[in-house]
């Protein structure tokens, strides 16, 4: 295929650099921000000696960064060879980066907003390492050439020939963005600035005009400083929305052979894959004010190690299967997940009648659920969870109960899994029922852990 | 199947340490009690440190009777509490690493506490009170059937 092999040629084992423009990518926006915070600064300047002296550092700073990303692409080259996808890289540390192409578990292309104007992208590897993970990042790449290298790279970690091309993915989900925008400013904190408003409309309608003496004038203050607290939460809870929304933007998941295709965003685009076996739990929540619309959310716990939990790198994993659905949508996308799992637990598997003592507001939502590959619990007292855990993927069985819950004869169950998210919780079972149900789950989840092995 | 027990010696320990602070928090009470009041300061001081000494023994011994493991043909089971009652099941299968640490006391008394990983940070499967060579032993023991049983995340 010569057109293939000319648009990218380190995959045919040439060494080659990234994309001419990555540099501009790279360091686009902080060169914005530079520029605009600098150049009022000289017009705005009075004496001629200061402006010079501004002009140098804006200049300088601009002309360092720009020196740096374009050595840092000077350096660093990247290929396809064998069975090994390599990048080097460094100026002053030099990086030798080999990645086996068969642990490679998902390829993601990422396009933050300077790139996306570029029309360039990044594709960012996600290898199983034994102790760690370590992400391979080509930033950036043409658009083209990313798809390319995406579907190559996955070809061939599947071990398939290498023109083989992307297997199509089966649409399940795509979020309704009119009802995007409308949950993510339905949320409970936007009750503090309402509070703080409404205790201010009171103070003031408590204390009107009145003779104007020093007690009016601390009302005045006081009722000024409560709507100025109340202003700022509300921007920065517009902000926090137009974060959620920004991100989740026309949010797609599909179905494909290797694992599930996420495509989300509205400036920044990312399509990421996650394989089926990386998911530890999948989680479907009902948020108390999106329960009138009959709303719900379909999270997603991944295996991730200790070096993810760095807020940014959580945050880059992906954790959501649906930013806001219907409940229809929802069970359905469940069912897709995990056959022959119910969406919504009936009463049979209920706690015994007196755990209505111990928990009154959940008791009417708690209820277990579990068959030899999946177990489904379900908690909560204003937002129900349903948690629904793999088998085979459970790390440990727990069992634990205090004074009150002995006293009643019961006992919570609490089954683990790498994911760091959520573990699955059937609270308030039957002593005797959950003594039965840990050697049980355990011995279903030995027999799913052989049968997936 | 009976569940196995940490070695007594984790007792005597426990009641060593608890002995010996019992000891210098009297003589702290009684000496302050006995300057700031008197031969009555000093009797209060003696019997609010004897009724602490006396009820952490209890709970002591209660915590020390609840820990207890047992090692079956595919997992481990760990018990504790008092209060608390938990029970923890780790498949050997599951297992990424044994650690056996001793502290200063464990070591004067020749104990070891031997503690189990896995993927999961909840998991917490911990066996104190073992003589080390015992701790060893199980340590070497479970790492062997987890390394049989191992399976993927």
């Amino acid at each position: 295929m010569p057109a293939a092999s000319s648009q990218a040629p380190a995959l045919s084992g040439r060494w080659c650099r990234l994309h001419p423009l990555s540099p501009i990518a790279r360091i686009g926006i902080t060169l914005g921000v530079v520029l605009v915070i600098g150049v009022p600064s000289f017009t705005g300047q009075q004496s001629p000696s200061g402006q010079t002296v501004d002009l140098v550092v804006v200049g300088a700073a601009a002309v360092l960064g720009v020196a740096a990303a374009v050595v840092s692409w000077l350096v660093t080259r990247w290929r396809v060879v064998g069975d090994e996808l390599q990048i080097d890289t460094g100026l002053v540390y030099r990086q030798s980066l080999r990645f086996p192409l068969r642990r490679i578990q998902a390829v993601d292309v990422v396009a933050p907003l300077t790139a996306r104007i570029l029309g360039l992208a990044e594709v960012r590897i996600v290898s199983a390492g034994t102790g760690h993970h370590q992400h391979g990042r080509l930033a950036y790449l043409s658009n083209q050439e990313a798809a390319l290298v995406r579907a190559q790279l996955l070809a061939l970690a599947h071990g398939l020939a290498r023109e083989t091309p992307e297997p199509p993915a089966l649409p399940l989900f795509h979020v309704d963005n009119g009802r995007l925008i409308m949950s993510s400013l339905l949320r409970g904190w936007w009750l503090g600035p309402l509070l703080l408003l409404a205790v201010g409309a009171v103070l003031a309608a408590v204390n009107p005009g009145g003779p104007a003496g020093s007690a009016h004038g601390d009302t005045a203050a006081a009722v000024a400083s409560l709507i100025s607290t109340a202003v700022t939460g509300v921007l920065a809870l517009g902000l926090d929305a137009a974060r959620t929304v920004n991100g989740d933007f026309d949010f797609t998941v599909g179905e494909a052979p290797d694992g599930l295709r996420l495509h989300r965003g509205l400036l920044q685009t990312r399509h990421e894959t996650v394989p089926y076996g990386r998911i530890q739990a999948v989680r479907l929540l009902q948020p108390l004010l999106w329960r009138p619309f009959g709303w719900a959310r379909v999270e997603l716990d991944v295996a991730r190690q200790p070096e993810a939990r760095h807020q940014g790198e959580a945050r880059q994993l992906a954790h959501l299967l649906a930013p806001v659905a219907s409940l229809d949508q929802a069970r359905w996308l469940i069912g897709r997940l995990a056959p022959g799992v119910p969406a919504t637990l009936t009463r049979s598997g209920a706690p015994p009648r007196r755990a209505i003592l111990r928990a009154p507001l959940a008791y009417h939502y708690l209820s277990i659920w579990h068959d030899g590959r999946w177990l489904v619990t379900q908690t909560g007292r204003v937002r129900p969870a349903l948690v629904i855990v793999p088998l085979e993927k459970a790390q440990s069985i727990r069992l634990e109960s205090g004074p009150l819950l002995r006293a009643l004869r019961l006992a919570n169950l609490r089954v683990d899994t790498a994911g760091r998210r959520w573990v699955a919780e059937a609270l308030c079972r039957d002593e005797d029922e959950a003594n039965l149900l840990v050697e049980r789950l355990g011995g279903l989840a030995r027999q799913a852990r052989r049968l997936s092995w | 199947m009976e569940y196995r027990r940490p070695s007594p010696r984790m007792w005597i320990a426990r009641q060593a340490v608890l002995g010996l602070s019992s000891l210098i928090l009297l003589a702290i009470l009684a000496l302050a009690g006995g300057l700031l009041a008197g031969g009555a300061g000093a009797g209060i001081g003696i019997a609010v440190v004897l009724a602490f000494a006396i009820s952490s023994w209890f709970v002591e011994r209660g915590r020390y009777r609840s820990w207890g493991y047992l090692e079956r043909d595919e997992d481990l089971v760990v018990r504790r509490g008092l209060l608390f009652h938990r029970l923890t099941v780790v498949p050997f299968g599951r297992m990424q690493f044994v650690d056996v640490t001793a502290g200063p006391v464990d070591r004067v008394f020749d104990l070891a506490t031997v503690q189990l990983h896995t993927a999961a940070a909840a998991t917490d499967a911990r066996i104190p009170g073992l003589r080390s060579a015992d701790a060893a032993r199980l340590r070497d023991r479970l790492a062997q059937l987890g390394e049989a049983r191992a399976s993927g995340l």
